[in-house]
């Protein structure tokens, strides 16, 4: 079972280059999920317990906004990752992740990992590695959404 | 109208004066958004893509517009018009039988010869669409010469998108992959949300021999160029398409300076590693 985990993940963009060994110990913490369309992976101020590796479909990461409709900020898709607050304390989502569609992922148990980090600063240090830049991105995504560039349509 | 081949030459006709031209179509795309269809010369307008024309409202001012059509059909003229001023919005106000001034067609245009074999990235971003329109009817008339065409839109919102019939028959073809993002939407989009360049990341292509075509706001471009270039794809094959208040359009008022150039004849389209260092200046 964890072999096929093993060449799951290695197939996924996101652990693109991992070594063998670090990739069977992350192995241990994952396993395969699917979510229906409209259904949500997580939801704002739940313990952050378990990310996702997308391998298919689409994910609206969404605000909630009390009294009206969430209001979505980004998708992710195929070779995305979905989820960071749990490398950070206190461990809990800051937004929504929802299924806009079918989607099949990985999940990834966040508790073994950050304990496989705590014991493992190799691994941790491959991790960071990797949560760093996909931070980069959406801060920089985030500027650019806020600065409005296409002004407003009348 | 004239080619202006070399307009300084003086053997052509007066590249500063207009041609009164007829209104032939128009065409609402957006809520401050016209397609405007104009008549052309006799003997068509021939143009590159990625070229514009200097309209002229009679009485109200002139503007340059870059040309939205195809360039395989020189025998219609067409141009993509937002209402943002007092010449864009009378440009935009324009209704069939309306006489415009035209002159053009001015400054360089997208590199689409140049990129023979290469995979072909676009990205557009809100109304960029619009001049980049030529040069994707020109890929497309030519798909074989070409690797991966991958196209990006981005827009604003779904209400926001450009042309978005013609992107969902371009999407449906099996030649070219084709995404759409917006900044911002509601629960009834299905598609993707997040700027444009969130899209560069997750395209298929060669960076190493792509060519890219871009055009959107300045500060999009300047992201998307930094992205493509972070993707592998060399500064000399991303192509930008600059915009700049121009009066003259043949490089003689100077109102569209930038650094050491002039947008209407050193441009618009210029590539990232002529533009990376002015980009990042306030001051112009």
């Amino acid at each position: 079972m964890i072999e096929g985990m093993e060449r799951i993940i290695r197939e996924h963009r996101f652990f693109a280059g991992l070594d063998d060994e670090t990739l069977a110990f992350i192995a241990g913490c994952t396993r395969n999920v699917r979510f229906d369309a409209g259904q949500h992976l997580f939801r704002a101020g739940d313990p952050a317990n378990e990310f996702y590796l997308i391998r298919h479909g689409r994910v609206a990461l969404e605000l909630p906004v009390p009294g009206k409709d969430a209001i979505t900020f980004q998708t992710a898709g195929e070779g995305d990752v979905v989820g960071v607050s749990w490398l950070v304390p206190p461990h809990r989502w800051l937004h929504d992740a929802r299924a806009v569609d079918l989607v099949r992922a990985i999940g990834v148990d966040a508790k073994c990992l950050r304990r496989k980090c705590d014991d493992d600063h190799d691994v941790g240090y491959e991790m960071m590695q990797r949560f760093v830049p996909v931070l980069v991105d959406r801060l920089q995504a985030t500027r650019l959404q806020i600065l409005d560039v296409y002004g407003t349509s009348r | 109208m004239a080619h202006l081949a070399d307009p300084v030459a003086g053997v052509l006709p007066d590249p500063m004066l207009p041609a009164a031209r007829r209104v032939l179509r128009t065409r609402r795309e957006l809520a401050d958004v016209w397609t405007v269809e104009i008549e052309p010369e006799a003997d068509g307008h021939a143009f590159l893509p990625g070229q514009f024309n200097m309209l002229y409202a009679f009485g109200v001012g002139e503007a340059a517009i870059s040309i939205s059509g195809d360039p395989g059909e020189p025998n219609r003229l067409v141009h993509t018009i937002r209402s943002v001023g007092k010449v864009s919005e009378a440009l935009a106000r324009i209704r069939p039988g309306d006489l415009l001034g035209v002159r053009g067609p001015f400054g360089t245009g997208w590199p689409v010869a140049a990129a023979d074999g290469a995979d072909i990235v676009v990205v557009a971003g809100g109304l960029g669409l619009a001049p980049l329109r030529p040069a994707l009817y020109r890929l497309f008339a030519e798909r074989h010469r070409f690797g991966r065409v991958v196209l990006l839109c981005g827009a604003r919102s779904p209400k926001d998108i450009l042309f978005r019939r013609e992107i969902e028959r371009w999407r449906a073809r099996l030649d070219i992959d084709a995404a759409v993002t917006v900044d911002h939407a509601d629960h009834e989009w299905r598609g993707n949300v997040g700027v444009v360049t969130t899209l560069i990341g997750r395209a298929a292509f060669d960076p190493a021999n792509t060519v890219a075509f871009v055009c959107g706001p300045e500060v999009m471009m300047r992201f998307a160029a930094v992205e493509l270039e972070t993707r592998g794809v060399r500064p000399e094959a991303i192509h930008l398409s600059m915009e700049r208040n121009m009066k003259c359009a043949i490089g003689h008022c100077g109102h569209c300076q930038f650094g050491g150039d002039f947008v209407c004849k050193d441009g618009p389209v210029a590539t990232f590693a002529q533009l990376r260092r002015r980009l990042a200046l306030r001051e112009i």
